[in-house]
């Protein structure tokens, strides 16, 4: 079991790592968690911040994480979050 | 917000509407957001389309979509739809309702029309009880499963809606959850380009209603259910895929058939019947 993490790990890092991130709209955000719980690599995470409405909003808690795979946006029932691919040495700030 | 991305199912929605009328959990708007994204996919012109919805929460969609779309009386969807697909057979037409509107209220409208074989897309969103309107029990709802007029637990059978639409004729039969995301959208786009009567059923959580009067917990804990006790099962016989109080769930596409539509059998009909003085029948021009 150790060597096949093992293996997989190294397999990971040897590849290029895709990097994406998640734009929220967060008026839209009724805090039902299904992007937290349903993000297959762990990315997001229930923040402590509140929307006005008063619902908690998601935040990028591990944004090394993220590859952009947008599976959030798929469950998303308030169409408040997506997710997109970054280009190489793109950050969210400077796309 | 300049150079902001876009969602990518903004164009589909009418935005000034948000943030919609859905509790905190439903799955609808899941569901609407795989039917976005399946629009995108089947490469649909949304001049071409048309959304029709009946009342319940599921019937909120056609208010969300920003297409053609027409929110109809109480189970009468797909009798106003009919008329859409006759008068603009070129036009995509997409019923999109509850379970409560679709097999209770307008059962008998959606059997005749899946056994007449008009060209529409069905999508019945079951969440196992009328929302809307407090929780009351719905054909759909699993035996001893408790609702607001069944506050000891439904004692009724219940329908098995892909083995209803299969017995009564359509082409394309299938179930998802909102858990399938993928799939669900795949199956959308499959029913959009089928002509004929084409059936989706998507399982989805009621937290409000359903799950707090049977101790079911929140949407997230629904969807869980249906992640664990789903099972793929392409092709199945829908007799076998029956819903239990928080049973195991057959997922898949079903059945998928050719039958020519309402249309094409009433062109070939009255060729026979009156030979070259027929002319076909395209839509109202």
């Amino acid at each position: 079991m150790e060597s096949e993490l093992d293996a997989k790990e190294t397999s990971s890092s040897s590849k290029k790592k895709v990097k994406g991130t998640v734009y929220i709209t967060e008026d839209r955000c009724k805090g039902c968690s299904f992007c937290v719980v349903f993000c297959p690599t762990g990315a997001l995470a229930m923040g402590g911040r509140l929307n006005h409405k008063g619902y908690h909003l998601p935040e990028l808690a591990n944004p090394e994480k993220c590859n952009g795979c947008d599976m959030c946006g798929l469950f998303c029932p308030d169409f408040a979050i997506f997710g997109v691919r970054l280009k190489k040495k793109e950050t969210k700030e400077n796309a | 917000m300049s150079g902001t991305p876009q969602n990518p199912v903004e164009k589909l929605l009418r935005t000034e509407r948000m943030p919609h009328i859905w509790c905190p959990g439903c799955g609808i708007g899941t569901s609407v957001n795989c039917f976005a994204r399946a629009l995108e996919q089947a490469n649909i012109d949304y001049k071409n389309l048309h959304v029709v919805s009946g009342i319940g929460c599921s019937g909120r969609v056609a208010g969300y979509v920003n297409v053609d779309s027409f929110h109809t009386t109480h189970g009468r969807a797909i009798p106003f739809a009919t008329g859409l697909a006759m008068a603009r057979p070129e036009a995509k037409v997409v019923v999109y309702s509850g379970d409560g509107d679709l097999f209770a209220i307008g059962g008998n409208h959606l059997i005749h029309a899946a056994r007449r074989n008009i060209d529409m897309t069905v999508i019945c969103v079951n969440n196992f009880t009328y929302g809307m309107t407090g929780g009351q029990v719905t054909p759909t709802t699993p035996y001893s499963a408790k609702a607001s007029t069944m506050p000891y637990g439904n004692f009724e059978d219940t329908f098995n809606l892909p083995n209803l639409v299969d017995a009564c004729g359509a082409v394309f039969v299938a179930r998802w959850t909102i858990y399938h995301v993928r799939q669900l959208t795949r199956s959308m786009t499959k029913a959009l380009n089928t002509p004929g009567f084409s059936f989706i059923e998507v399982l989805s959580p009621c937290p409000t209603l359903y799950q707090r009067r049977n101790k079911l917990g929140d949407g997230v804990m629904m969807v869980q259910y249906f992640k664990e006790r789903s099972t793929i099962e392409n092709g199945a016989n829908t007799a076998d895929v029956a819903l239990g109080f928080q049973g195991d769930i057959v997922v898949g596409e079903f059945v998928e058939r050719e039958r020519p539509t309402f249309i094409q059998n009433y062109n070939t009909r009255m060729e026979q019947v009156l030979g070259d003085a027929f002319v076909p029948y395209e839509g109202v021009k």
